[in-house]
């Protein structure tokens, strides 16, 4: 036997087998898929800010432009206004709905829990049309405030109201992970209730905290559907772009508005991800589950705390249904259902509800099998690592796009005369694209955690056994998943039943969703109808939902008797 | 005959890192080798290079002659059970330990008669259609036994299977693993970083630290003759009285002057550890003119079951100790307890000698 030689021996190269090799080209053509449908939108948009209206490059013109008309620069600062102010409302009021959740001892805590997410499942302008019946020029309560509804006041209520569930739920699952060691050991030094508050339970909820305002943040900037409806002359990033782009046809002018949401987007999303990042391992597997205790003084304020807050949410939503039930606000208050009689205000009449229905149904298809295979193929290839990171990068990239954003990069690369893909504009096939790409991210992470929890080792006896990992993928993998797999798609239908951002910029005629009609409905004025077709996709998702979960108890219960012990 | 697999010159780096340095090793053919270190020594690295899962850096590696240096996991021969069992929870047992066989194109029949007979072979002749969770862990890793030999691999790789048991369950699960390897004489691989479990199952034990082999040899040739301090530390309990060497076959430690076998590598005058284990300390009927006597005391004695561990203080130093063994019988007889002085004897024939 030779003995070992002076240098080191050149680095060995692992042959491919077959599996390898389909492995890595999935991977590189779910990386071009993400790349046409993520990143190149976006370079598009990127660009244009830097061409004039007839494409000719400028420089930085559009963004001197920008900054020195006040009009446009004034937007931007009522945006952060507006984006700080609900921040600072919604999260302590979230983080005490989610404690009385997690901490007290609620009775019906199911009803408050699903009362909380009513609204992730209303188009954003909801809110806003509701606030119009209640506080608007011919509003029931109007006297009780100073001025108009239509303003700072107006979208900073109804966006509380739209916000809400999205803190929630981020603070609950941060409230929930308690460990309860850490209490009786505070308990055991004596600490007080309030001490043990501010050094245990705040603490440990600090980075949802921080995530959730993180979110909120985001959310009211780029969020379109309020604004618009109960904005009034007081205008944001979300309208200008709007206005820039659907109004004056100033396309250049639009991009650089994109940009100035698109910044602050981007920054809020890499700071939480850099918080994330600090908080794994803050449970051990070792910890004991915290089970609150009942305790009458402290759960008798929780309740009716959360009782306030869910009235104030069941009231918005109540006072939408009412008021699309009305004849004639506010001189005829009898009832009738002529407002769901939309062909009599929009040629296109139920359609815009039906293509809703189709683009949702194919979205939830088309997206979440992108997403779970795609979520698959970068988790379980072999080596590939730079290739991964890049579909990892792309992968990621939308949760920090707003929606406008992408819809507007969307017409900029989509449009484009010399694009192959242009045969896609103004077909439903773009607005299923468009929403999978949108909601990408957040499906993206459930396939991925869900894979991560699989024993990482089925691989590994897989090819022991030669077993081609498209079989493991079909027979154990996706099957094993099945759950996440779902939850990804009821995701992705009821956002695309609801989205108004993105999709605005891109529907035609005959593609025109429920949501956009009644943007468009409203802004001709006809309150009632909007309202209506709102209470029409409130139904449709949380229906939807409800089915979900009933599947899930039911369903996966006996698909999935393997579960059982 | 060659040997089933030939090792040669394997390295694993990670950057700067070095899990594998230079490994060379023989496995032949129908052997059980046992993989034994402390955690971060090597010895699952070693094993994924052998399945192809972690690729070694660079060196080769053949079976039965054929160079698998380079080649993926699907195309080696070898049936692999982890630790985890990595039973597909959603399949019935039958599908799970079938499932190297469908992809095999082997007829349903076929099918269902080989599983039905290696399910027998594990001694679950009727759990086929139950799913894993339904099982105990032990019969879990009974049925990944199953699977990984379904398909009549020459080379099976255990990675640490019995440490998620409990110990009453590992312990019967020992002799079941052995003893259906000698019925079915396939060469195997298992690393476990239990050292009983390593002594009462290998025929020989590769005993691995930082990367590196320390010594391959029988379960009784690693714990008689240790080569290394290492293995002497790590497999077995064992003493280590520094002092040094006087002669080849001489040596003093805190004053007293002991004969040991001759050791040929170690220089006259270096520092040295002297080592023994608690069980080779003599205590009854020593002649008088036995070697190594030692005058000690006895200053702890900590009860252990069958037998009790004292720690004897060396008379005469300061704080030489060392431990020994002693049968339930033998404190009986002499009165043992603390405080007790005694001699004892340290036969030549059982001492270690390390350069320490």
């Amino acid at each position: 036997m030779s003995v070992a030689a002076s240098g080191r021996p050149p680095i060995l190269r692992i042959a491919l087998s077959r599996d390898d090799l389909v492995m890595r080209a999935g991977v590189v053509l779910f990386a071009l898929v993400l790349l046409v449908i993520v990143g190149l939108p976006l370079w598009s948009l990127l660009a244009k800010g830097f061409e004039d209206r007839d494409g000719k490059f400028v420089g930085l013109a559009n963004y001197v432009a920008y900054f020195s008309t006040p009009a446009l620069f004034d937007s931007a600062l009522n945006s952060f206004h507006v984006a700080a102010v609900c921040t600072l409302v919604v999260v302590p009021l979230a983080f005490f709905y989610a404690y009385a959740l997690t901490r007290t001892v609620l009775p019906a805590r199911w009803l408050f829990q699903g009362i909380s997410l009513i609204p992730i499942f209303a188009p954003s302008l909801l809110p806003g049309l509701a606030l119009i019946y209640l506080f608007g020029n011919q509003g029931f309560f109007k006297g009780l405030l100073g001025g108009s509804i239509y303003g700072f006041d107006g979208i900073v209520i109804a966006q509380v109201f739209y916000c809400f569930p999205h803190a929630t739920l981020i603070l609950v699952t941060a409230l929930a992970t308690a460990d309860a060691r850490l209490y009786e050991a505070a308990d055991a030094l004596g600490a007080s209730k309030l001490r043990v508050f501010f050094t245990v339970t705040l603490p440990g909820a600090k980075y949802g905290l921080i995530s959730a305002a993180l979110v909120v943040f985001t959310l009211v900037l780029t969020d379109f559907g309020i604004a618009k409806v109960i904005g009034g002359n007081f205008n944001v990033l979300a309208t200008d772009v709007y206005k820039q782009v659907i109004g004056q046809q100033n396309f250049s002018m639009g991009a650089v508005v994109g940009m100035m949401l698109l910044a602050p987007a981007a920054l809020a999303f890499l700071v939480d991800r850099l918080v994330q990042r600090k908080q794994v391992a803050l449970l051990t597997a070792r910890a004991v589950p915290l089970i609150p205790r009942p305790k009458f003084g402290r759960d008798l304020i929780f309740t009716a705390f959360c009782s306030l807050v869910s009235i104030g949410i069941l009231g918005i939503l109540g006072m939408a249904v009412w008021g699309s039930l009305i004849k004639y606000w506010p001189y005829n208050l009898s009832l009738t259902l002529g407002n769901y009689a939309f062909a009599n205000f929009d040629a296109g009449g139920w359609s815009s509800y039906y293509h809703s229905l189709e683009m949702a149904a194919g979205a939830a298809i088309f997206g979440t099998t992108l997403m779970f295979v795609g979520a698959w193929l970068n988790e379980k290839t072999r080596g590939f690592v730079v290739m991964r990171g890049i579909v990892q990068f792309l992968a990621f990239l939308p949760m920090a796009v707003p929606g406008l954003v992408l819809g507007l990069g969307y017409i900029f690369f989509f449009n484009a005369p010399n694009n192959p893909l242009n045969f896609l504009y103004a077909t439903m096939a773009i607005l299923v694209i468009n929403t999978t790409a949108h909601f990408y991210t957040v499906g993206h992470l459930t396939a991925t955690t869900a894979l991560k929890q699989i024993d990482p080792e089925f691989e590994s006896v897989s090819a022991s056994l030669k077993v081609p990992v498209w079989r493991t993928f079909a027979r154990v993998t996706a099957p094993i998943c099945l759950p996440a797999i779902l939850d990804i798609g009821i995701y992705l239908f009821v956002n695309a039943m609801t989205t108004v951002s993105s999709v605005i910029f891109l529907y035609a005629p005959d593609t025109k969703l429920a949501s956009v009609a009644a943007v468009n409905i409203e802004e001709s004025g006809a309150t009632a109808v909007a309202a209506a077709l709102c209470i029409v996709i409130v139904i449709t998702s949380a229906a939807v939902k409800a089915l979900h979960v009933v599947a899930d108890r039911l369903l996966l219960g006996r698909l999935q008797a393997w579960r059982r012990r | 005959m060659s040997p089933h697999l030939e090792v040669r010159n394997l390295s694993k780096r990670y950057g700067d890192f070095t899990a594998l340095g230079d490994i060379s090793l023989d496995i032949a053919e129908g052997e059980f080798v046992c993989f034994l270190g402390p955690s971060g020594c090597g010895k699952t690295t070693l094993l994924r290079a052998i399945a192809g899962l972690d690729p070694q850096s660079s060196g080769t590696i053949h079976q039965k002659g054929r160079d698998i240096s380079a080649l993926p996991p699907a195309k080696r021969d070898f049936g692999i059970v982890f630790q985890s069992y990595a039973l597909f929870p959603n399949l019935t047992v039958t599908d799970n330990v079938g499932c190297g066989l469908v992809s095999r194109r082997l007829k349903r029949t076929d099918i269902v008669k080989r599983v039905d007979e290696l399910l027998a072979l594990v001694g679950l002749p009727d759990s086929g259609p139950k799913y894993p969770a339904q099982l105990s862990g032990g019969q879990q890793q009974r049925v990944a036994l199953a699977r990984a030999l379904a398909t009549s691999p020459g080379l099976l790789l255990l990675d640490e299977p019995l440490s998620a048991l409990d110990a009453r369950v590992r312990l019967r699960l020992r002799h079941e693993i052995k003893a259906l390897q000698r019925t079915l004489g396939v060469t195997t691989i298992m690393v476990t970083h239990d050292q009983e479990e390593a002594l009462t199952m290998a025929d020989r034990i590769v005993v691995m630290n930082q990367g590196a082999i320390e010594q391959v040899g029988t379960p009784q040739e690693i714990y008689r003759h240790p080569a290394t301090a290492f293995v002497a530390d790590f497999v077995g309990s064992m003493n280590f009285l520094v002092g040094s060497l006087l002669a080849p076959d001489k040596l003093k430690v805190a004053g007293l002057t002991f004969d040991c076998p001759t050791q040929d590598g170690l220089a006259t005058g270096g520092k040295v550890a002297l080592c023994i284990r608690p069980e080779d300390v003599r205590v009854r009927d020593l002649p008088a003119d036995v070697v190594n006597r030692v005058a000690v005391e006895v200053t702890e004695l900590d009860f252990v079951g069958a037998f009790c561990r004292a720690t004897l203080k060396v008379q005469g130093t300061d704080d030489v100790t060392m431990t020994a063994d002693f049968s339930s019988n033998l404190i009986r007889d002499l009165g043992v307890e603390l405080g007790r002085k005694l001699d004892v004897a340290l036969p030549s024939d059982r001492l270690r000698v390390f350069a320490a």
